[in-house]
This record gives C-alpha cells, sequence and structure tokens, in this order.
C-alpha cells in the first residue's frame, strides 16, 4: 500500500515542480521554441507524461537532439558512481553501528556517534575540496577528475570513482550507522536475545544468528530513502569531478533553460526514487521472518 | 519526558548540565567564533576583502597574507573571516521560517488529525520525494537568482521536516488531561494550539531546530558553489571555492583549503551544539 501511495504521488510532485518552469516569464522565451506552450498547463502536463510513458521524451533546446539517449548515458554513469559509494558505505555503516551498539555508552560509541553525526553535515563539495587537495594534488594516488578515456577498462573506471565516491560515503556513513546503531541496541535489549543467551548459546552465535538479521531490517528501509538524498549529491559532486552524470545534466539543463533535459531528468529521478522503495519493501519483506516463515510453513 | 511539570522545575539543572557538555562547550565555541567575525570581521581583517590587486595575485601564504591571494589578489584570510557574513545571515533567517510554517503546520496536523492529517501529510511526503538541491535548481531556474528565493527554499523544503517531528509531539500531548480540560473550558482552538500544547513540545523543535540550521549551512553553502545562492562579490565561503576550484590542479590550494576548513568547522560546530542538546533533554 505504501509503494502504491509513493508511485502515485510522484507524478503529481514532479508535476507541481514542472509548474514552476511553465507558470513564469520565461515561458515567453520557452513559446519562441515552437513547442506549444500556450496550451494550459494541465494539458501539456497530461501530453508529457503519455510521452513519458512511451518512451519519447522530448528533444533538447540546448543539442536539439532527443532528450532520451543523454539521460540514459548519464543514468549509467551516475549508476557506476553510485554504486561504487554504496559498496563502499553500507558494509561501513553497518560495522560501524554495531560496534557502536555494542560499546553502548562507552568512548567508541560516542566518538563515532560524534564523527558520523559530523561527516554527515559536511558539504560534499567540501569534503571533496579536501580530499582532491590531499590524494589528488599533495599525494597525486588518484586523478583528480572523474572523466577517464574512451577506452578506458573497468579497473581504470573504478579508479577513477574511488575519490568522488569518497564525499558520499562521508554523507551516508552517519545515516547507516544511526539506524544499525538503534536497530542493534533494540534487538539486544529483546526478550529473544535474553533467551537465547540465557538457553546457553555462545556470544558470537547469539550476535549473529539472533539479534544481527533483526537489527539491519529498519537499517534497509534507511538504504532506500537515502538515494533520494544521494542524487542532490550527485549534482554537486558531479560538477566538482567534471563527470557526466545525471546530475550534471540536470545542472547543467538548469543552467541553460533546457527545459525538456531538466523535466526529464527530474521524473527519472522520481521514478527512481519509487522503485528503490519498492525494492527496499521486496528486500524487507525477504528478510523479515516473520513474513517469511508465514510464507513457508 | 514524561512529566511535562517536573521538567519546568528542571530547567536550570538541564542549561547547567548542558554546560557541562564537553561536546556542547566544542561547539558553541567555534560557532561564537564564526558569529563574531560575521558581526566584527569587516572592522577587524587587516586588509579590504573586496581589494583587487593584480600585480599581487595568487601569492602562497606569507607574513602579509596569512592565507595568500586569490586570482585578482584579493586577501583570503580577510575573505574567509568576513565570509561568514552573508551564510550567517540567510541561513538562520531560512531556518526561523521553516520552523515557523513547519511548528504550525505540525501543530495543526498533530491535533486535529484525520482528514486534515492526511491531506497535509500526503504534501509532506510530496516535498520529501525531491532532493533539496533540486528544488532549488527548479525554483531557481524558474524564477531567477535570488538570495530571496534561496531563503524560501529552504524554509519550503525544511517546514515538512520540522512538521514531522512536532505532529508526532504533538501527538502524545493531546491525550493529556490539560488539552481535554481546555476544551472543556471552551478555549478556543488557536489558545489551545499555541498557550496549551506549544510551551510543551518546545524542546523537539529546538533540538529539530539546531540541527536545520545546520543543514540550512550545508543548503546555502553549496547552492553557493554551484552558483545559484549567494552572488558575487560576496566573499562568501562556497562562492570563493567555485570560483577557485578550477585552478586546483595548479598547486594553488591556499585559494580553497580555507574556505572549506571554515565551511566544514561552521556545520560541525551546529551539529555539535544541537547532540549537546540533544543528548541534555533526553536525559
Amino acid at each position: 500500500m505504501l509503494i502504491f501511495a509513493g508511485g502515485h504521488l510522484l507524478p503529481g510532485n514532479v508535476g507541481r515542480a514542472m509548474l514552476g518552469p511553465f507558470a513564469d516569464p520565461t515561458a515567453v522565451e520557452v513559446l519562441n521554441h515552437k513547442m506549444g506552450t500556450d496550451r494550459p498547463v494541465l494539458v501539456q502536463y497530461a501530453d508529457w507524461i503519455a510521452g513519458f510513458l512511451t518512451g519519447d521524451l522530448g528533444e533538447s533546446y540546448a543539442y536539439r537532439a532527443p532528450v532520451a539517449p543523454f539521460l540514459l548515458t548519464a543514468l549509467a554513469n551516475s549508476a557506476k558512481l553510485a554504486a561504487v559509494a554504496f559498496v563502499l558505505v553500507v558494509p561501513l555503516g553497518i560495522f560501524g553501528g554495531v560496534v557502536a551498539a555494542l560499546y553502548r555508552g562507552r568512548a567508541a560509541d560516542r566518538i563515532l556517534s560524534v564523527a558520523g553525526l559530523s561527516a554527515t553535515v559536511v558539504p560534499e563539495f567540501v569534503s571533496g575540496i579536501v580530499l582532491i587537495l590531499i590524494f589528488g594534488v599533495w599525494l597525486r594516488w588518484f586523478p583528480i577528475s572523474a572523466t577517464w578515456k574512451e577506452d578506458a577498462g573497468p579497473f581504470t573506471q573504478l579508479y577513477h570513482l574511488i575519490l568522488p565516491s569518497i564525499p558520499l560515503v562521508l554523507i551516508l556513513f552517519g545515516y547507516i550507522a544511526r539506524m544499525a546503531r538503534a536497530g542493534m541496541i533494540e534487538a539486544l535489549d529483546a526478550d529473544y536475545t535474553r533467551t537465547a543467551v540465557l538457553k546457553g548459546l555462545s556470544y558470537p552465535q547469539v550476535i549473529w544468528r539472533h539479534v544481527l538479521r533483526n537489527a539491519l531490517l529498519p537499517t534497509i528501509s534507511v538504504i532506500a530513502t537515502q538515494t533520494v538524498y544521494l542524487i542532490g549529491g550527485l549534482v554537486v559532486i558531479e560538477i566538482l569531478f567534471h563527470y557526466q552524470g545525471i546530475g550534471s545534466l540536470i545542472y547543467t539543463a538548469a543552467k541553460k533553460k533546457d527545459f525538456p533535459m531538466l523535466q526529464a531528468g527530474v521524473m527519472a529521478i522520481g521514478a527512481l526514487f519509487a522503485l528503490t522503495t519498492l525494492l527496499a519493501d521486496l528486500l524487507y519483506a525477504r528478510l523479515n521472518p516473520r513474513i517469511r516463515y508465514g510464507g513457508r510453513e | 519526558m514524561t512529566d511535562i511539570s517536573a521538567r519546568d522545575h528542571t530547567w536550570r539543572d538541564d542549561l547547567r548540565r548542558l554546560f557541562r557538555s564537553v561536546t556542547f562547550d566544542i561547539g558553541a565555541v567555534i560557532v561564537l567564533f564564526w558569529v563574531g567575525c560575521a558581526i566584527f570581521g569587516p572592522s577587524l581583517v587587516p586588509h579590504d576583502p573586496f581589494a583587487d590587486d593584480l600585480l599581487n595575485s595568487l601569492l602562497p601564504p606569507s607574513s602579509d597574507h596569512w592565507f595568500g591571494t586569490d586570482q585578482l589578489g584579493r586577501d583570503v584570510f580577510s575573505r574567509v573571516i568576513v565570509g561568514a557574513r552573508d551564510i550567517l545571515t540567510v541561513a538562520p533567517i531560512a531556518t526561523l521560517l521553516s520552523t515557523l510554517l513547519g511548528t504550525a503546520l505540525g501543530l495543526t496536523m498533530g491535533y486535529f488529525g484525520g482528514f486534515i492529517d492526511e491531506a497535509l501529510s500526503r504534501l509532506v511526503d510530496a516535498v520529501l520525494a525531491l532532493p533539496t538541491v533540486i528544488v532549488a535548481l527548479l525554483a531557481l531556474t524558474a524564477l531567477g537568482t535570488s538570495t530571496l528565493t534561496v531563503l524560501f527554499v529552504i524554509a519550503f523544503s525544511f517546514a515538512p521536516i520540522i512538521a514531522r517531528t512536532v505532529r508526532s509531539a504533538v501527538l502524545t500531548e493531546v491525550g493529556l488531561d490539560y488539552v481535554a480540560a481546555a476544551e472543556l473550558r471552551r478555549e478556543n482552538t488557536f489558545y489551545i494550539l499555541f498557550v496549551e500544547i506549544l510551551p510543551n513540545v518546545l524542546p523537539p523543535i529546538l533540538v529539530e531546530t539546531t540541527v536545520r540550521l545546520g543543514y540550512a549551512i550545508f543548503t546555502v553553502a553549496t547552492l553557493s558553489f554551484i552558483g545559484f545562492g549567494i552572488q558575487p562579490p560576496s566573499p562568501d565561503w562556497g562562492l570563493s571555492i567555485s570560483a577557485n576550484y578550477g585552478m586546483i590542479g595548479g598547486g594553488f590550494w591556499w585559494t580553497v583549503l580555507f574556505d572549506s576548513l571554515a565551511i566544514a568547522s561552521l556545520v560541525v560546530g551546529i551539529n555539535l551544539v544541537a547532540d549537546g542538546i540533544e543528548s541534555t533533554l533526553n536525559d
């Protein structure tokens, strides 16, 4: 039901966001571009949604070419960057949260919590600049631009993406670690953990088999909601590292007032958000023993 | 947090414990330092932060220019100090606006419930579905770049988050006797919301506002960096980084490093203050 609500909510939301560009004096400029923009906004909206569903995203004003190929390349590039960030941050964040929970109230917990929170509030371009200075300019370990040569293999690509992904990792780490910690603490205090300890299971067994599985459920939904945030972060990171992804596509479109491109980009983000929410819900159901056992036995 | 009347008596205790919290103290010192720079900076700095001196451009740090000079020969140290000014004006005003809007919205949602709550919750979800930076890009493209637009975009995107916090705090209050008593006395709704309930949900609002202030600075800095926020010739940190990071490969690190550290220290400072307040109120 939640997914359904989420799915229905998004088109309306993007529609409202689109209303801005059209309701404004800049619409006059848009009029010049042969488009039927003198029609009521709702009609255009319906038209455009129909186009979106059939894969016709219109033509870019700036490039005089269909939007769709640009969008697909950008999405693929951003997906690579996001994937590197997620692969790094999810295990790290969960590990950090678990350690903090196991040492609850002690120095390790405080340090992890405060450091995690602090990393979360530092803007990506700030940590990005500092990382570029240290690892790109002074130590020369990593390239300072994320763009690779045409024929670069997967390892070269990965090498270029490590530095840009770290600011995203820093931001997400705090959120994931905080949720993992809260989930762990709740599970550690639960009756079934007590039972497991009392029936004589060893400490690692209790943690692995009883605590972790229950503790990590809420973390999954947090990871899903953070994808929205991640895309906002991609705008900045892709500009800073000169990377051709969805973030820099939206940014360039906004700068050039290329509305079809801008709309397609924002709509893609909306769709992506709905999709990740759906995936998270499915994964949640898969991992939740209450639902799984109910289905099988 | 359950016994409301007992809390009022411990207000002074709370404050004393707050000042004893190390995270709060460190955060407060950092924040006060930058507030001081924002207020008194222009009269204290050694050079005019706006004065071009093309003969002395891109000098590395020295005893005359502590943080070096930028492309136009302007003193980076003076610019970093005075750069606190714009962001520390825009971000707090935006936060205040979003707190006022969010609190009113949250009180209404929590108190009335039912259809009003349902409809407003949908609206809140809709706003939260898009990243703030994207909302800001759309709004600023449509309405043109101005500080006022930045202000309203932040207020508009943060209000739902505050509303959500206030709403859940209000939900635990509406069932309590004092609300029922006020209703039986036939107080008007406005009075019940703002005079009876509001004082009791202030602690979570205070925490949320402090946290939001950190994010408002995050957002203003980010928007300035991508050219949609504070505009030149302001010595704003995000703006300076945006103007200078292209030369980073040339080794001119001093033109961006100090601005970066300034932003990082300010947001971390505010965050430490928020953390201190939160743990004091939750103990």
